[in-house]
């Protein structure tokens, strides 16, 4: 009997008096979502950290000990200092992100369905994407100084990249022949965008909307290390001059967190979104 | 014609007159055909791989913008299409799929109405992807007849089915005739089928109408009697294929 490409099955509890004997093929697919998993990776990373730290293998001048690292931020969130920072970069990031997603949705869904838009948008879009948003600063400084807008721009230009290019991407994939039934049924072209086009595009706005945040959270760090007098960027900065690692460590975590929290959103809404689907994520 | 088409059986709900459409600079698919089908009745379309069968109907949905031809085509109104494949969305819910692009506070009820109609009752808020093949056509009927079509337009809508549900869909799709009479153009490499549900007959032949025959058999046909036998034998030698299995070999 071929057995190599076998493995023992999942299911039920074997109880001694039932007989299951069965042929199960060995799982090719990532098999069925456990809870929780996300944390495993930096859960373990946190633990070397302590170990190191305690064990002296690691050198509290060049990493702070994590102990050092909550007393400080406990400290820097009692004085208040933590807190404003933390929602003066958050609104900044938001704010961005709202405002980059709006506009690269907007222009992928009118170069998406019209060959005009494309002929306006697509080119401008796929050159400005050759140049880093950051690379435009020195430009977006001149032109609007160092202050709020140059910021929230600056983050919004990095979101609608790639809002715009797997939006319209999920967009052109959507199969022409669900084009051709909402043309029998009669859809209103607005009808047509809310039940065919939108939904149909979502798997490839979401993707843009991963790399979106992590995008935000990118140019948050530079424009607020740059020339900011406010934000978390700004508390590392100043911690940087004075040489206090375990300050500039806080800064990281919530960096850190921030990243992982504003993925994990996205995820969430990923899965309720996209309940339509059979995939290999679902199953 | 648009109004009262339904009302009155003398009037025809489909009037196609020289119909030509060709993809290519060689030759047409359709080569000047002409096509009456009055209200009401039910009309198949059979004919080889290649015959035009569902040029057709595409012109007749008006969903041939882009094929270059010329012609007559008059259809009433209310048109609906069934296509092999169910074509539901994936991201709607069976009755969002049922009630798509349809206005007004009653849609739901409309919508709910249509799939108990079809035998999907309870099913209105299951994923497309959850329904069996036979069950998904069902539904795409259920979102044909909810627009209470004067026209339904089928492009080899059980083809993609097993023998056994294709049976059960034909039963069905007599029974909605009966209750909604709409004119009906089947498209359909079937014979038996052509011939178990519909009132004529039309063998596509080089783009244009071979020939056209009425079905009288009444309303029980059985393959089993032998003028359904005969009929048979006279559609299968009009697409050119030998019946007996033996004799193809030979």
């Amino acid at each position: 009997m071929a057995t190599t490409a076998l493995e023992a099955p999942i299911v039920g509890v074997a109880s001694d008096k039932t007989v299951d004997k069965r042929v199960v093929r060995r799982r090719l697919g990532p098999g069925p979502r456990v809870p929780g998993t996300l944390w495993i990776g930096p859960i373990l990373l946190l633990g070397l950290w302590i170990v190191a730290s305690a064990t002296g293998v690691l050198d509290p001048r060049t990493l702070s000990e994590p102990w050092v690292v909550v007393e400080t931020a406990k400290s820097l969130i009692a004085d208040g200092r933590l807190p404003d920072a933390l929602a003066t970069s958050a609104y900044r990031a938001s704010l961005g992100l709202v405002i980059g997603v709006a506009v690269g949705l907007v222009l992928a869904l009118i170069s998406g369905l019209s060959r005009v838009g494309e002929a306006l948008i697509d080119g401008p879009v796929q050159v400005k994407r050759a140049i880093p948003s950051l690379a435009l600063m020195p430009l977006l400084i001149l032109w609007l100084g160092i202050g709020e807008p140059m910021k929230v721009i600056t983050i919004a230009l990095g979101v609608l990249i790639p809002i715009y290019i797997h939006t319209h991407n999920g967009l052109r994939g959507i199969d022409s022949r669900y084009a051709e039934l909402a043309e029998t049924v009669s859809l209103s072209r607005g009808a047509f965008v809310r039940h065919v086009v939108l939904p149909g595009a979502t798997p490839g706005f979401l993707l843009g909307l991963r790399f979106a945040v992590l995008n935000a959270l990118l140019s948050l760090v530079v424009v607020e290390q740059v020339n900011a007098t406010s934000g978390i960027g700004h508390m590392i900065t100043l911690a940087s001059s004075y040489g206090q690692t375990e300050i500039i460590v806080v800064g990281l975590v919530v960096y850190a967190l921030l990243g992982l929290v504003a993925d994990g959103i996205v995820r969430i809404i990923e899965r309720k979104a996209l309940a339509w689907r059979r995939t290999l994520e679902s199953h | 014609m648009a109004t009262h088409a339904g009302e009155s059986l003398k009037e025809p709900a489909v009037r196609v007159e020289g119909l030509h459409r060709s993809f290519s600079e060689a030759g047409g698919v359709l080569n000047g055909l002409d096509l009456t089908i009055d209200s009401g009745e039910f009309v198949a379309l059979i004919g080889r791989s290649g015959s035009g069968k569902s040029t057709l109907l595409r012109a007749l949905a008006g969903l041939d913008r882009s094929v270059a031809g010329s012609g007559v085509v008059d259809v009433p109104e209310r048109v609906s299409v069934v296509f092999q494949d169910s074509r539901l969305l994936p991201w709607r819910r069976v009755l969002d799929n049922v009630i798509l692009g349809l206005t007004g506070s009653d849609a739901r009820a409309r919508g709910l109405e249509a799939l108990s109609e079809v035998g999907l009752e309870g099913r209105d808020k299951a994923w497309p992807h959850e329904l069996s093949g036979g069950e998904q056509q069902r539904a795409a009927l259920a979102r044909s007849l909810v627009r209470d079509p004067q026209l339904l337009l089928a492009d080899e809508p059980f083809g993609a089915l097993d023998a056994l549900t294709r049976i059960k869909m034909h039963k069905l799709l007599k029974k909605l005739y009966a209750a909604h009479n709409p004119a009906i153009l089947l498209v359909t490499h079937d014979v038996d089928e052509a011939i178990a549900l519909a009132d004529r007959v039309i063998v596509l032949v080089d783009g244009v109408v071979g020939s056209d025959i009425r079905i009288d058999l009444g309303s029980k046909r059985s393959p089993g009697d032998p003028r359904f036998a005969s009929l048979r034998a006279q559609l299968l030698a009009e697409l050119g294929v030998v019946e007996s299995v033996e004799e193809e070999v030979a």
